[in-house]
């Protein structure tokens, strides 16, 4: 039996993968600003839980503040889950982001007491993408869609989309990593520049496959839109951001239009890469993998996804 | 509890710790302990001390200024009337250029000078860095000061001395602090106030000077020799020239700093 959808608890989850979005933004704004050291300690600032909010330090402790309202969510969801799931791999997921909330914490408290060490900043703006398509995983898997069964659609061609999904969610994760260490100085612009050509050449290739092969699969079709257009929205904004950086770069601090590039910038780069990690999610609910058995959908055995 | 989560636990655990115990002085690549120095050079002889002066002059006309937002921290904006420009390049009347660091490169050899007891002093006034550009002598105390009624951080980025950050709120006792190895140039920023930057040019000799309104430069005291003249300039780089003095006499050295040819 699937059991029956519980929808506060999805409304939980998505609130809690939105204040997740929220908190990349806030993330971008403190690197964009160069705000990553304007509270020198960690996990009080200034000593005290609110530290007077002028300059940078709005940045950063708003970012502080932010991740503590995201930690808050993210611990209620994990208990929630735990309560009344009845998917016990769902319940795991939930600890797991538990987990990695903690960790993204704690590398952020790292990043401030050591004073940027790149490889632990990277990490820090790596880990929170992989946490968003973390949340928002746990909202799609809380939502009525996932329950329903319904037959899945036959994959005959090569690479199976499958494979095709999962190599574009990894290409922009990729992605993102050149991006972050370009951000963070630790990489020039050119292996940017040529991973968005591949990841627009991936997410081109696996759109069309979906919208040509597989139409008649709502939940593909909607995420393969979805990952397009946000696709064809952050090369645009990557070239402004670009651009803005250049034209910005004689000013005696950071300007307000590369802020706001940079930072629409990165949101958008997790908006796109949680968007094929849920197209991925999707082809494995509603598209049979090489050699599995289309009547496997209804068995006992899947009745629990 | 399984073995496998008690590990987890006791990962998590030691993470927490090592950033909770950590300070906010980044662990330094080179050892603290200054280089083992070679043997002591003849001390200058006061009787035969020569002086090499000049003037920085900037030949590309006078560039505009860039000027600086303070409106992220009201306290900032309320101490200026008028508007605030960056001291990144400030070309003076004369045609000169203010807050050039000019130092003795080459010359000295292995002759070793006493650290002057008197602190240099930096200070935070006007959500600004008074002095822009500072010299020190290696293990030199550095005083520095919070004049201003908001909070400061200050964050020098060496890549030969250790890298610190300390806030500074209004009213907060100056900070003494030095810095053991020969560097050129520190900078030094508030990551509170992304327009402070200053710089700190630390050398083992007191010869160094910073050009002020009129562009000028002194290096007084020097033994007879040849040197090398460097003078530093935040944006456009080092220029050189080579100068002999003889006993008592000073001889000028002017340079010419132009966006193209600095920093070559």
């Amino acid at each position: 039996m699937v059991a029956p959808p519980n929808t506060s608890l999805h409304r939980f989850a998505l609130l809690t993968a939105a204040a997740t979005f929220l908190l990349l933004a806030a993330g971008a704004l403190v690197t964009s600003n160069d705000a990553g050291l304007a509270v020198p300690d960690w996990p009080l600032s200034y000593g005290t839980w609110m530290p007077p909010m002028v300059g940078n330090i709005f940045y950063e402790h708003g970012h502080r503040m932010v991740a503590t309202v995201v930690g808050l969510l993210t611990t209620v969801l994990a208990l929630w889950l735990c309560l009344k799931e009845p998917r016990r791999w769902v319940r795991r997921l939930g600890l797991v982001a538990l987990g990695v909330v903690v960790l993204q914490g704690v590398l952020g408290g790292i990043t401030v007491l050591f004073l940027l060490p790149r490889p632990v900043s990277i990490a820090h703006a790596t880990l929170a993408q992989l946490f968003f398509c973390l949340a928002v995983s746990l909202a799609v898997f809380a939502g009525p869609a996932w329950r329903e069964e319904a037959p899945k659609a036959v994959d005959a061609s090569s690479p199976p989309l499958r494979r095709l999904s999962q190599a574009t969610a990894l290409a922009l994760l990729a992605q993102l990593i050149l991006g972050a260490a370009f951000r963070h100085s630790a990489a020039g612009i050119v292996p940017h520049l040529f991973g968005a050509a591949v990841v627009a050449f991936l997410v081109a290739w696996t759109a069309r496959r979906v919208l040509v092969q597989f139409a008649a699969q709502p939940e593909l079709v909607r995420s393969a839109r979805m990952l397009a257009g946000l696709l064809a929205a952050q090369l645009l904004l990557g070239a402004g951001a670009y651009l803005a950086r250049l034209g910005s770069a004689e000013s005696a601090q950071p300007e307000l239009f590369y802020v706001a590039a940079t930072v629409a910038h990165v949101a958008a780069g997790g908006a796109t890469l949680a968007s094929s990690v849920v197209l991925t999610l999707w082809c494995y609910r509603r598209v049979s993998g090489p050699g599995e058995s289309i009547a496997l959908a209804s068995t006992p055995q899947r009745a629990t996804i | 509890m399984t073995t496998r989560k008690l590990l987890g636990s006791a990962t998590i655990l030691a993470l927490v710790l090592l950033a909770a115990c950590g300070g906010a002085e980044k662990p330094a690549e080179v050892a603290e302990k200054p280089a083992a120095e070679a043997p002591a050079g003849p001390p200058v002889d006061p009787a035969t001390a020569a002086t090499v002066t000049g003037k920085v002059v900037y030949k590309d006309g006078k560039p505009q200024p860039n000027r600086i937002r303070m409106d992220a921290d009201a306290a900032c904006a309320a101490m200026h009337g008028t508007p605030v420009f960056s001291h990144e390049v400030v070309v003076n009347d004369n045609g000169t250029l203010r807050y050039v660091f000019v130092y003795v490169k080459e010359g000295l050899d292995n002759r070793t000078f006493p650290t002057p007891k008197e602190p240099a002093v930096l200070d935070q006034r006007g959500c600004l860095y008074t002095p822009h550009v500072v010299g020190v002598q290696t293990n030199q105390d550095v005083k520095i000061l919070n004049s201003d009624s908001t909070t400061h951080n200050i964050h020098p980025v060496p890549t030969n001395n250790r890298e610190w950050n300390t806030s500074m709120p209004p009213g907060a006792e100056p900070l003494v602090k030095n810095f053991p190895r020969e560097e050129l140039l520190i900078p030094v920023k508030c990551n509170v106030h992304p327009w402070m930057k200053s710089y700190i040019g630390v050398l083992k000799h007191p010869f160094f000077a910073v050009t002020g309104i009129d562009g000028t430069f002194t290096l007084k005291g020097l033994p007879p020799g040849e040197y090398t003249i460097a003078a530093w300039q935040e944006k456009f780089g080092a220029v050189e020239q080579k100068v002999t003095v003889g006993p008592k006499e000073t001889k000028t050295v002017d340079f010419t700093i132009t966006p193209k040819a600095a920093g070559d």
